[in-house]
């Protein structure tokens, strides 16, 4: 019993860091562009693509490919900010949510036109299947060093917005754009460079799935969005450590919920958000509005 | 004449047009209409809820589901009376969007946008593993379309298309008369207040949560409609109506059309189905052709179809008055 609980909380903490990694990018953009962008999950599943093309046509280094293939994505994302984006900030919100779901759609296409409508499959990545016994059961070493990465990418996160000069221009930007340009930052630039560094954590989080997964499909994407979506409404919009925390809860909640009670796996995080709304409608770590 | 004479006059050839269809065209077009008139239900109930209320729910696909599968389940365990399943379906629709409504309408602009796209993605996951009542990734198929029975004797068949074709023509005449009487209510008289300053309308004495509430489950019962009459057209409900970019679509043919006006999402509806018709005959990614096709309304041409008629005849009658 001991066992089980422990290997499902670790499945959890697994799975939960790569919500965090899409919600991370989802927040920080919407926390300083006021845009929530449903093509987040685009670039979750672009960078699984990018980083199954470089391992299958450059060479089957997976941290080489880590490394290019978000960095390949954020190319992307400075055209969507940049020639797009930029262009509805002022406007309605239903305009925005569908220019992003315009992408969507265009991205999902582009990939089925690229690699295939079914599934691809990585080359192999063996060197990565090692294990390590924890109470008596083997648990992929791969897994834990997920279940590293994201607390590494959140106090990164977290040291630059709240250590570096650059992240306190951030900070500045977002509670309040108009001061912020007054005293000369360039906020279109640092608008634009916000939305590719959230682009390459959600590409980042899509390479990282490529040897956890093992295999990339076009709709991986879809599904991690909603779920950073709920993370965000559960973590309070705009906030980085509501984000962090919610991932945690979801991941672990499905993991025992998939683990315990089948039927009713998603359920259980209808009830999650559903009770945290109704006790704190702001989210657990929104600001009062 | 006067203005609300040709207004009318319109309308009755509108209709006769519509009425015709079966008589004048082919099986295909008969079906295209009905799928237009499906979506024109479903948007102009949603656009009581964004155009008029200024809500934006990315979630209203669990309703429509919620009617389909109500519709289904009615018929296949109780009665396949089509009337009487509509009503369930659309019941149904109303209780669920009662429930979600009741957790988001606490929130507006984007929390409420997110909130029913997740209450709706539950709807969705719940449609897809309960397998026993539902059918799963399978869908509930199977569903009959009986003769429907008036007045305790009348029984007129609906089993062909071109008989159906009435059925979805009567239900599409009353839902936009109803939607019709409902924005120049004094209810919707509020709702517009809420859209245009929520705290001034609370200050008036108006209980402006309860008034999103409301129309949250009367848009939810458009869907709901449109949903059941979706599962009689094509004989079975999918969970895929639940999902959140089946949601997305009265959103599109809303802004398509044009949010301001009552006939704005049933034309951006037409062009909708039109357009997806159209780009499928050339190729299979459509969706590759519809984003791109969004791309350039939302860069360009942000007022919608009817926004771009009504500015193309107000910029004519300027330059006639000068």
């Amino acid at each position: 019993m001991m066992q089980s609980v422990v290997h499902t909380v670790l499945a959890g903490l697994s799975a939960g860091m790569f919500i965090w990694l899409v919600a991370s990018g989802l927040t920080l953009i919407f926390g300083v562009l006021g845009v929530l962008n449903f093509a987040h999950g685009s670039f979750y599943m672009l960078g699984a693509y990018m980083c199954y093309t470089v391992l299958r046509y450059v060479g089957p280094d997976f941290w080489v490919a880590l490394l290019i293939a978000p960095l390949s994505v954020c190319i992307i994302g400075y055209v969507v900010e940049r020639w797009f984006l930029r262009y509805v900030y002022h406007l309605a919100l239903p305009y925005q949510l569908l220019l992003t779901f315009a992408f969507v759609l265009i991205f999902d296409n582009l990939a089925k036109m690229v690699w295939g409508a079914g599934s691809v499959t990585p080359p192999d990545l063996s060197t990565l299947n090692g294990t390590v016994s924890i109470l008596g059961r083997n648990f992929p070493v791969y897994n834990l060093f997920i279940i590293g990465v994201g607390p590494l990418v959140a106090a990164g996160l977290w040291l630059f917005l709240e250590r570096t000069w650059y992240g306190r221009i951030i900070r500045a930007a977002s509670s309040d754009r108009e001061m912020a340009a007054s005293i000369g930052v360039s906020v279109p630039a640092l608008f634009t460079a916000v939305f590719v560094f959230g682009t390459w954590l959600g590409a980042l989080g899509g390479g990282l799935a490529v040897p956890y997964v093992g295999l990339v499909t076009t709709g991986m994407g879809e599904t991690i969005i909603i779920e950073a979506f709920i993370v965000a409404v559960i973590g309070g919009l705009g906030s980085l450590k509501g984000a962090f925390l919610g991932a945690l809860v979801l991941g672990v909640l499905t993991a025992f919920g998939t683990r315990f009670f089948p039927a009713f796996d998603m359920f259980l995080t209808f009830i999650l958000m559903a009770g945290v709304l109704l006790v704190r409608p702001q989210g657990l770590f929104g600001t009062a509005r | 004449m006067t203005e609300s004479r040709i207004r009318y006059a319109v309308l009755a050839a509108l209709l006769l047009a519509l009425a015709a269809v079966p008589y004048v065209s082919g099986k295909f077009f008969v079906y295209l209409t009905m799928r237009v008139m499906l979506l024109g239900i479903f948007a102009v109930g949603f656009n009581l809820l964004l155009g008029q209320t200024g809500l934006l729910s990315f979630g209203h696909g669990a309703f429509y589901a919620a009617g389909a599968y109500g519709l289904g389940l009615f018929g296949a365990y109780v009665t396949p009376n089509p009337l009487l399943g509509v009503a369930v379906g659309i019941a149904a629709a109303a209780v669920v969007a009662l429930l979600v409504g009741y957790l988001c309408v606490r929130h507006t602009e984007i929390y409420f946008a997110m909130l029913t796209l997740a209450c709706g993605m539950m709807v969705f996951s719940f449609v897809w593993n309960a397998r026993s009542i539902t059918g799963g990734d399978d869908g509930f198929i199977g569903i009959m379309r009986a003769p429907v029975t008036l007045f305790g004797g009348l029984r007129l068949p609906i089993g062909k298309d071109s008989q159906f074709y009435y059925f979805v023509l009567a239900f599409f005449v009353l839902a936009v008369w109803v939607a019709h009487r409902i924005r120049i209510s004094p209810f919707g008289l509020v709702l517009s207040g809420i859209r245009e300053n929520a705290r001034r309308t609370e200050y008036a004495g108006i209980p402006v949560r309860k008034y999103r509430l409301s129309v949250f489950v009367v848009s939810g019962a458009f869907a709901g409609l449109a949903g059941a009459l979706e599962a009689l057209l094509e004989s079975n409900a999918r969970p895929f109506m639940a999902h959140w970019t089946h949601s997305a679509e009265p959103v599109l043919v809303s802004l398509l059309g044009g949010l301001s006006s009552l006939f704005g999402p049933i034309v951006g509806g037409a062009f909708f189905i039109a357009m997806r018709e159209i780009i499928q005959r050339y190729t299979e990614n459509w969706m590759l052709g519809f984003g791109v096709v969004l791309l350039v309304v939302i860069m360009a041409f942000r007022g919608g179809i009817m926004g771009a008629v009504e500015n193309l005849f107000g910029r004519r009658s300027a330059g006639a008055g000068r």
